[in-house]
């Protein structure tokens, strides 16, 4: 039961949750009829344009928009000098913070363009074709500069600056040194070189991971109007709505208040829908006309100048007794960031051998500016790279100690009061019940041989976050209970959220309406991200049942005229010591006119005690020696969800994570020729995985009840793509006996391997 | 640029007669004229599925489709897949089975699979995989969506 240091309610007879209700809006989005972002019109509605860099790293020498604003049906054009000057100052950004001169440099480039694709002036025109055809007319002078693309190229010490007043953050400490790296830092547990020496069997490897993108099918859209009384609404899809409001008032310099963010449906985002893009673009220009102006960005753009996530090179280096004891490991990671600070390597570096006991730990970290776009999250951002060089070392570790890969996983597992070597110790956890469960699962127990077969396994973690939500309720006249809330639904979080109200007013998960609200109808809410929403808003919710249970509680007191602390509620019913006296929740609802009026409940939250979230996952895949395809035959899924409160969409976080890990395994990667041009800018050649591709998805969740939430819920979003990857690459070692230190692991790369094992280059 | 063209069609059982430019899709025409943003637009160049429509029951990217070349065809829509009697089975299965988070997806997906089960109601699993593989889902990892149309299937034989 629930002890004082807990949260955890230790419920064991759930009446919702864990059920599998339709979801609310789910009919809307079967039929046609649910609003995204690209399905606004207004009266009067201008469609608005980008034009972006041919290069990848140039100076502008100049920028001629006469022509454009010349042409018929085009109402106006803007460039940087319409955006007003930022100060040297940081925004915290649900997932991540950004410095606002960096986030303006961005949205339209000032002086200089570092990527191709980099966003330089907007249009507004009668129509989307006019206004791409104005974009061709803007005559721009660049004079081309040396492009940085690798992370060795950017850190060496002639290495053309993107930023120029850049210096390194180290350890710390303003280094005042000029260079493309923006931070350097170090986590230390234990003592490094002790432990190797200590160790029986070291091994040490360098790892490669391409650039990849969420590939979101939805494109990044934004309508805006810029009122005659000054107010701005803004209408898009995004994560956050309260985030866009944030940024898009901070750079166009207003006040929050003056700003509304209506968010629509949004059709994907995986931490690429935070930052944003065309927000300012779109409300300047409807300024400047007076009318709403729309802008939706094609595939092109999507790829090209949106955040995808840092590639990497990661040195790893992991060392354990004869025992099969985990003794030392040690990490160089290095993480582009793009061509703005701000990366991944931190939150990779938090997860890299967080799923083990390990006691000498030495990590660095590096952020390193490139000639790319400015990365953003993507699903446990900077995670999936490290497990790819951490749980590779450990297939390997195993295979030369003899032992199974998942009874080393489980000697070894981090369990409650286990440090990270970034600091926090574990509360309870579920990585040990995560490796049971694979071990006696039905798939690891089948073999799985045959010629050019195998079989890989791997770990992963990702901390996730708590962060602010709210939630209002109001009690209707039938006993249903409409409810508000500022979280975007991306994955059925509508229902998540309303089932753990339902279960505190014994009503059913259909008896609440559950409706995403603007950034002017609801309390702030942080972002859907960081695995956060069916956690921190579901609390919100399950804060306003309290709220309203309490309420009601008076107002079954009043209607019996007795005290309110001889009233009780249970299973739906309120009571009291008198037998005679009960009522139904639904009854009381029709009786509010006469104890008092309308009812409504409210809550916000900021909840500390986020859980973990462990994965395991089994792959088993055929490799084709002749062409390099590999082929997915059988996946397991394993993962702790704390309680999975609609256990349908845990099952479809899991399965879309892995699905989307197996893409950045095989397939996914951005392709830039030598001049840094992005050569790939398309979903032809940006390959995702295709149901053709994929077997069916097994899925077993887990369920180690977190002790910081009152039903025990964990985030369940992001660490599902965190081992893909890694047990991939073990599989096609187990099939073709070649270690893949490359993503991703294209045809190319194994024939590659194979031939270089071979000896056959 | 060139006038506008007069088209003539058939959407969802309906006359329809818009006026577009020779240069517009029947994608762009939908969503924009008509008002049936249902059909999504994922890519604009054939690659995602998002746009799928049926013209004469066959399945089609309206990104693909130039808005001119509806003239006398016959084409359904997201729309019209629901019937006054209720959603089609494809519908209820995919919610049901939880097919969709986003949703951005689903209505591609479903008149795909509509346009499958039509001219084969019995499909196998590797068959839905090869018909469907023209539409891209970033969330599901298709297993959810598989085993509706295997369902749905089901559901419509009985
Ligand atoms: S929008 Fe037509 S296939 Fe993608
Ligand atoms: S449900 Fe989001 S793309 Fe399919």
């Amino acid at each position: 039961m629930a002890t004082k240091t807990e949260d955890y309610l230790g419920i064991t007879d759930y009446k919702v949750i864990g059920t599998r209700p339709i979801r609310h809006d789910g009919v809307d989005k079967v039929v046609g009829r649910a609003k995204y972002g690209a399905d606004i019109d207004m009266a009067g509605m201008l469609h608005g344009a980008v034009a972006r860099s041919p290069h990848a790293h140039a100076r502008i020498k100049s920028l001629d928009t006469r022509k454009a604003e010349a042409l018929p049906g085009v109402k106006a054009v803007i460039a940087v000098a319409d955006l007003p000057l930022q100060e040297d100052k940081i925004e915290e950004l649900g997932e991540g913070a950004a410095n606002l001169q960096h986030l303006r440099a961005n949205v339209l480039a000032d002086g200089k363009v570092l990527y191709h694709g980099h966003a330089i002036a907007a249009v507004a025109a009668t129509d989307v074709h006019t206004a791409q055809e104005a974009v061709d007319l803007i005559e721009i002078e660049y004079e081309v500069l040396q492009p940085v693309l690798t992370v060795r190229e950017a850190m060496q010490a002639d290495a053309p600056l993107l930023l120029e007043d850049l210096t390194t953050q180290s350890l710390g400490e303003d280094s005042e040194k000029k260079s493309n790296v923006c931070t350097h830092f170090r986590h230390e547990l234990g003592d490094i070189e002790k432990g190797f020496a200590e160790a029986d069997l070291v091994i040490e490897r360098e790892f490669f991971t391409a650039t990849v993108h969420q590939g979101y099918i939805e494109p990044q859209n934004a309508t805006a109007l810029w009122g005659a009384d000054g107010q701005i609404t803004v209408w898009c899809s995004t994560q956050g709505a309260f985030d866009v409001r944030a940024q898009t008032a901070q750079i166009l310099e207003v006040p929050v208040s003056q700003v509304k963010v209506v968010p629509m449906e949004i059709g994907g985002g995986f931490g690429g829908k935070i930052r944003i893009y065309l927000e300012p673009l779109a409300a300047i220009l409807s300024k400047k006309t007076g009318r709403p102006v729309k802008m939706v960005m094609s595939r092109t753009e999507v790829l090209q100048a949106t955040g995808p996530t840092a590639g990497s090179v990661i040195r790893c280096k992991m060392g354990v007794d004869k025992a099969g004891n985990l003794i030392a490991a040690q990490a160089d990671m290095r993480y582009e960031s793009g061509s703005f600070p701000g990366s991944w390597a931190a939150p990779g570096a938090m997860c890299i051998f967080a799923p083990y006991n390990i006691p000498h730990v030495l990590i660095d970290g590096y952020e390193v500016l490139v000639n790319k776009p400015w990365t953003m999250a993507y699903r446990a951002p900077g995670a999936t790279n490290a497990a790819f060089a951490s749980e590779t070392l450990i297939d390997e570790l195993c295979e030369q100690l003899g032992v199974d890969p998942l009874a080393f996983r489980l000697k070894n597992s981090a369990k409650e009061g286990t440090r990270r070597a970034d600091g926090p110790v574990y509360p309870r956890i579920g990585h040990e019940q995560c490796v049971e469960t694979a071990r006696d699962s039905e798939h690891y127990a089948t073999q799985f041989n045959g010629k050019n077969r195998g079989r890989g396994v791997a770990s992963g973690f990702w901390f996730n976050v708590g962060l602010k939500s709210s939630a209002a309720a109001s009690v209707n006249p039938d006993g249903t209970v409409s409810l508000v809330e500022g979280s975007t639904d991306i994955g059925g979080t509508r229902t998540s959220i309303a089932m753990q109200l339902a279960e505190v007013l014994g009503i059913g998960a259909e008896e609440v309406k559950p409706q995403v609200v603007d950034t002017d109808s609801v309390g702030e809410t942080d972002v859907t991200g960081g695995s956060r929403t069916t956690f921190a808003t579901g609390w919100a919710a399950y804060q306003c049942a309290l709220d309203i249970k309490a309420q009601m509680i008076e107002r079954a007191a009043k209607l019996w005229e007795i005290a309110v602390d001889d009233v009780v509620f249970e299973d739906g019913y309120f009571s009291s010591s008198d037998a005679s006296k009960t009522i139904s929740f639904k009854e009381l609802a029709g009786r509010l006119d006469e104890t008092g009026g309308p009812l409504m409940g409210r809550a916000t939250v900021n909840p500390p005690g986020v859980g973990g979230a462990f994965a395991v996952m089994i792959a088993d895949v055929e490799v084709d020696t002749d062409t390099g395809k590999v082929e997915i035959l059988r996946v397991s899924m394993i993962q702790d969800a704390g309680k999975a409160i609609h256990p349908s969409y845990v099952e479809g976080q899991m399965q879309g994570g892995t699905a989307q890990g197996i893409g950045w395994a095989l397939n996914e990667e951005y392709a830039y020729n030598a001049d840094g041009l992005l050569t790939n800018a398309s979903l032809l050649d940006y390959r995702m995985p295709t149901c053709l591709d994929l077997p069916m998805i097994e899925t077993h969740i887990v369920e180690v009840p977190n002790p910081g939430h009152p039903y025990g819920v964990r985030g369940v979003g992001e660490v599902p793509i965190v081992p893909p990857v890694a047990a991939v690459a073990n599989a096609i070692y187990d099939a073709i006996g070649v270690r893949l230190t490359i993503l991703p692991m294209s045809p190319g790369e194994i024939l590659k391997a194979l031939w270089t094992k071979n000896g056959t280059t | 640029m060139p006038g506008k063209v007069h088209v003539t069609t058939t959407i969802n059982g309906e006359s329809v007669e818009f006026l577009c430019e020779p240069r517009q899709t029947i994608l762009e025409v939908l969503r924009d004229q008509l008002d049936l943003t249902g059909t999504k637009e994922g890519c604009s160049n054939g690659n995602c599925g998002a746009c799928s429509i049926l013209v004469n029951g066959g399945v089609i990217d309206a990104c693909l489709m130039m808005a001119v070349e509806a003239e006398g065809e016959e084409l359904t829509t997201i729309e019209g897949v629901a019937s006054a009697e209720g959603l089609h089975p494809l519908q209820q299965k995919f919610l049901e089975h939880a097919a969709l988070q986003c949703g951005i997806c689903t209505p591609g997906f479903i008149v795909a699979a509509k346009a499958l089960l039509d001219n084969e109601p019995t499909p196998s699993e590797e068959r839905i995989r090869l018909y469907l593989a023209g539409n891209l889902c970033r969330c599901t990892g298709y297993d959810k969506i598989v085993r509706a149309v295997q369902d749905a299937a089901s559901a419509m034989a009985e």
